[in-house]
């Protein structure tokens, strides 16, 4: 296959893994914009979403409901934690490490004894091929980008129109003013970190018939959105979305011109660049 | 889908569990009268420290190496133990990390204070423990596939004796496919140790046998999506051979498929990318008509031999090679009968040799096992005879050829021991103990 | 700014050493071999809490260093030759080049900027032990063999549980050392400031990119040394030491036991090593105890143990 469909097919998979990036760094994007923390669990509620959706699919055979109940339960867990640990650690950023870590574990291992060690698939709920000249391409995965873009276009809505959207950024512009009028600040924690892990659960849910859900797969998820938050700038979510298309657009068209590991390292070290460079990120406001 | 666990054969022996059931075992034999002979009743327990991957990304396999082994541990106490003495298995969990690893050969040496080590898969687990084993100088017997035991790099106390190597696996089938399939092959393959062995190895077979190596597509380790690399396959390749493994091997195999479409190679994998997975999962309707490697079939065949039947049957796999408690639990047919096997060799070892307690007893054990050359087709070995490079503490053995046809394995070819011997390229025996 | 006497201080820590030393006579033979580890890993927490616990810039990165020691150390002995010596002063050398490079990288980023600048550099790092498999033998790794060192006429074998253990014990009390005397001289002073608030420590007239790029300097070296000695005293070089979950775990050791306080780190790695060893004695599903043993202990002192100690009864705590 010459340069050019090579290019258009990289292109095709870095705007899909685009943008389920972008859906899955978003809800760390709110948890760490609003809240300034840092959670490491964040990953494990991606693969929770994965993992439910598994169960609800092939338990009911709707993979509509699945992809209801995933973000359900995770942002019911998420709750659960923000109220038992992070509000009684005073949503202290090192000691919510460990906590989160903590988390992590226990997530970890309730999956595996539950679900297994194993990848498991899940029959995607809309299959077609699309047939281009040159090679043909998953239908599913261009759905997905579409959902997810819907979806990321709904919270930056939802954020910019809505008075729960507005706590949210008067929070995350600065708490203690926020307080002072009146915004319930510890409501609003704990929404943010409950939504956060629901949009995570969404895009596990999303993407499990693309990869397989597999207890281990939340560390990957955790480690790109982290990086997508931050370049993009913290509490900017388009600074979320553009990093993210500059991630997963940039790692697919490099390796069409290197070996791909090789291209894995000019990648990541592109990214460190831009961040030495340029501290606040793409779209970060400048250090106060 | 269920989310019960298969009671029957479920992972978490503790190792009061097995305690108690030797105990029990012993007692019951003692009641029933001085006509039984049962020296179990007296003798102490033979301690094996099971190091296995219950957590991590080889956690798969762990299960399986936890049944595997129980099944064997249970026949072979049924028989009357090793050497008279009830076996007791006590397992730790490595993490499939090579730092808990070497911290778990020291435990199981100095804390529990086992007589043999055996167990564990992952290459860099081995690795990384086998400098422990040597330096606290205990039988580290392995169930890892990997080329490092017979490589020389590791230490006179580690074996291979209950599965076949990589390197062998390869040896055996790059002659089949250069032969049957075709002469153009494009590998594609995992960008680390596993993957490279394949370029390797099977580059050296290749250049003996007439073959060509078209083209070499390495993917990086963290990949979960492989749309973008099989445009890199040339157009006139004759054979796809692949090595994916991991959890991204489904999403591997159909985009293979959305790729390629009704117009492709002739395909060559390796059952490893689908172990513990079932070929007739959605999404791999494309892997029809392919051919895997298998060390040991997955699925019953129809004239097999009563031994293993019997295997299957104490292991709990059901004709398609899944859990017989849960259908929807695939084996990892083709790498945990070297646990089974591996136990019978330390039975034969210690027999032989006399092995009795740790310590001075180990050289009588290592010598006798480096002595051993052949192993026997049979409920001690069901996955079929082997003969054992006593020089470089590997095993070797018949290979099997599979082809996916209406979404089953089928078997269509069964290499000779001898087709996949290579010259060995070291001697532990020359090492002192 | 001092709390507590010097000699209040030096004794408390001269005192850990000690009994550190007196436990290898007493210990079984597992918690004997266990200590060196823990010790050998515990010094990489020491070296990574400069950075974190005095001067306030988390990485998660350090791997990068840690693994610069380990192949430094380990791919001279292995493909040159070198002895133990040499091969332990060009792992740490290693070390401090790779800190070297990272500072002058992050001469001005912090804060998240530099979590994320310092995860990918080790990341490219790691990546690139990978690609040059052929000579650093890429996840695998390699073994080392015969390692000794010749003291005072002897042959002394690292494998050796007693030579392990004090050679363990040796380096970590040095970098152990080496960060008290830092956090507690006038450079770790305004390490100090920095941390609590870099821009009014610039505005005092300090240069404080240069203060922190010692700071990671330090960092690196500590952590180096403490990756040459692991593979001098394990044998074994390989890329999982260079991933991802070896910069977080002297992160987490560092957390619990309490980012700035000197002990902390060897707290926090013996608790979460003895916690993971004694819960997967009592149930497969171990990883439930520790996740839940690290939620309690958090909620109970959120600055670490040792910082819990410290703020509840011994404010003199380093």
């Amino acid at each position: 296959m010459s340069l050019g469909p090579h290019l258009l097919l990289a292109l095709l998979e870095g705007t899909v893994g685009a943008l389920t990036l972008a859906l899955t760094a978003l809800g760390l994007s709110l948890v760490f914009g609003v809240m300034r923390i840092v959670n490491v669990a964040h990953g494990e509620f991606f693969m929770l979403g994965a993992v439910v959706t598994w169960y609800v699919s092939t338990t009911t055979g709707s993979y509509l409901l699945a992809l209801l109940a995933a973000p359900l339960i995770a942002g019911a867990g998420a709750v659960l934690a923000d109220r038992l640990v992070l509000r009684r650690i005073g949503y202290d950023p090192e000691s919510t490490i460990v906590a989160t870590i903590g988390l992590l574990y226990i997530l970890q291992q309730a999956v595996l004894t539950t679900y297994g060690p194993y990848a498991r698939p899940v029959a995607p709920p809309i299959y077609f091929r699309v047939g281009f000249p040159w090679f043909g391409y998953s239908g599913y995965k261009l759905v997905v980008a579409g959902v997810a873009a819907l979806l990321l276009a709904t919270t930056w809505l939802a954020l910019g129109r809505t008075r729960l959207g507005l706590y949210m950024r008067a929070t995350q512009q600065d708490r203690e003013i926020a307080q002072a009028f009146a915004v319930p600040v510890n409501r609003v924690y704990t929404v943010a970190f409950g939504v956060g892990s629901a949009l995570a659960a969404v895009a596990g849910a999303l993407v499990v018939p693309i990869q397989q859900a597999h207890y281990l797969m939340g560390l990957d998820a955790l480690l790109l959105s982290f990086v997508v938050v931050i370049l993009g700038g913290l509490g900017s979510l388009r600074g979320t979305l553009v990093a993210a298309l500059l991630v997963g657009l940039s790692d697919g068209v490099v390796s069409v011109l290197f070996s791909p590991t090789l291209a894995k390292i000019v990648a990541t070290l592109m990214v460190a660049l831009v961040l030495a460079i340029r501290g606040r990120g793409l779209f970060g406001e400048a250090a106060a | 889908m269920s989310d019960s666990r298969p009671t029957s054969s479920a992972p978490k022996i503790s190792r009061r569990t097995l305690l108690r059931a030797s105990g029990a075992l012993a007692l019951g034999a003692s009641a029933t009268g001085p006509w039984v002979r049962r020296a179990a009743a007296q003798a102490p327990p033979l301690r094996l420290g099971f190091q296995v991957h219950r957590t991590g990304i080889g956690a798969a396999y762990g299960r399986w190496y936890d049944r595997t082994t129980a099944a064997a541990v249970k026949l072979i106490n049924e028989k009357g133990g090793i050497g008279g003495r009830p076996v007791e298995i006590i397992a730790e969990d490595d993490g499939t990390d090579p730092k808990r690893g070497a911290e778990v050969v020291e435990k199981f040496a100095s804390q529990h204070k086992v007589d043999f080590i055996f167990g564990t898969l992952f290459s860099h687990v081995v690795i990384a423990s086998a400098p422990r084993a040597g330096e606290l100088k205990i039988p580290y017997l392995v169930v890892s596939e990997g080329y490092h035991v017979a490589s020389g790099s590791l230490n006179r106390y580690v074996f291979q004796p209950g599965i076949t190597d990589v390197r062998a696996q390869i040896t055996a089938v790059g002659g089949w496919i250069l032969k049957n399939l075709g002469k153009k092959v494009t590998l594609i393959f995992p960008d680390y140790a596993f993957g490279h062995d394949h370029r390797d190895f099977f580059s050296k077979v290749a250049a003996a046998q007439g073959g060509t190596v078209r083209a070499l597509i390495p993917i990086p380790p963290t990949e979960t999506s492989f749309t973008k690399y099989f445009p890199r396959v040339p157009a006139d390749t004759e054979v796809l051979y692949h090595v994916m493994v991991g959890p991204g091997v489904l999403t591997f195999a159909r985009e293979m498929g959305e790729h390629f479409g009704s117009k492709r190679p002739q395909i060559f994998g390796f059952i490893d990318s689908v172990e513990a997975v079932d070929i007739a999962s959605p999404g791999l309707e494309f892997l029809e008509g392919t051919y895997f490697w298998e060390a040991f079939p997955r699925y019953a065949t129809p004239n097999m031999p009563a031994h293993v039947r019997l295997y299957r049957d104490r292991v709990g796999i059901n004709d398609s090679g899944a859990s017989v408690t849960d259908p929807k639990d695939v084996s990892t047919a083709s790498h945990m009968f070297g646990c089974w096997e591996t136990l019978f060799v330390i039975k034969q070892a210690v027999e032989q040799s006399g092995y009795k307690k740790p310590g001075s007893d180990y050289k009588a054990f290592i010598e006798t096992l480096e002595g051993l050359q052949s192993f026997p087709e049979g409920i001690e070995h069901p996955q079929g005879p082997k003969r054992f490079g006593g020089r470089i503490h590997q095993v070797f053995g018949q290979q099997v050829i599979s082809k996916v046809e209406k979404r089953q394995l089928q078997v269509v070819h069964r290499t000779a021991i001898e087709d996949s011997m290579y010259e060995p390229e070291a001697d532990y025996t020359k090492q002192p103990l | 700014m001092t709390k507590g006497s010097r000699t209040g201080v030096l004794a408390l820590h001269v005192a850990a050493l000690a009994l550190l030393a007196g436990a290898q006579f007493l210990l079984p033979a597992f918690h004997h071999g266990m200590l060196a580890r823990i010790m050998v890993l515990a010094a990489y927490a020491v070296g990574y809490n400069v950075l974190l616990g005095y001067t306030g810039l988390m990485s998660l990165g350090h791997a990068m260093f840690f693994a610069a020691g380990m192949y430094g150390t380990g791919l001279t002995i292995h493909h040159l030759g070198f002895g133990v010596g040499a091969g332990f002063v060009t792992g740490a050398v290693s070390g401090l080049a790779a800190a070297a490079l990272v500072g002058l990288i992050t001469l001005r980023t912090t804060g998240p900027a530099f979590l994320i600048v310092t995860l990918m550099l080790a990341q490219a790092f790691y990546l690139a032990t990978l690609y040059f498999n052929t000579l650093t033998g890429g996840d695998q790794g390699f073994i080392l063999t015969g390692l000794r060192v010749d003291l005072a006429g002897l042959r002394l074998p690292l494998t050796q549980p007693a030579v392990k253990y004090n050679v363990a014990l040796a380096v970590f009390a040095a970098c152990l050392l080496a960060s008290l005397w830092i956090t507690r001289s006038p450079v770790g002073r305004v390490l100090a400031a920095v941390r609590e608030n870099e821009e009014r420590t610039r505005l005092l007239g300090y240069d404080t990119a240069r203060y922190r790029l010692l700071a990671i300097l330090v960092s690196g070296l500590l952590s180096g040394v403490a990756g040459s000695a692991y593979t001098l005293l394990f044998s074994y070089v390989g890329s999982t030491f260079a991933g991802i979950l070896y910069s977080i775990y002297p992160l987490l050791w560092t957390l619990l036991g309490g980012a700035g306080t000197v002990l902390g780190p060897l707290v926090g790695t013996l608790l979460m090593t003895y916690i993971v060893d004694i819960a997967s004695d009592f149930t497969t599903g171990y990883l439930f105890v520790v996740g839940a043993a690290l939620v309690v202990m958090i909620l109970w002192a959120p600055a670490g143990i040792v910082g819990g100690i410290r703020a509840r009864w011994v404010a003199w705590l380093p």
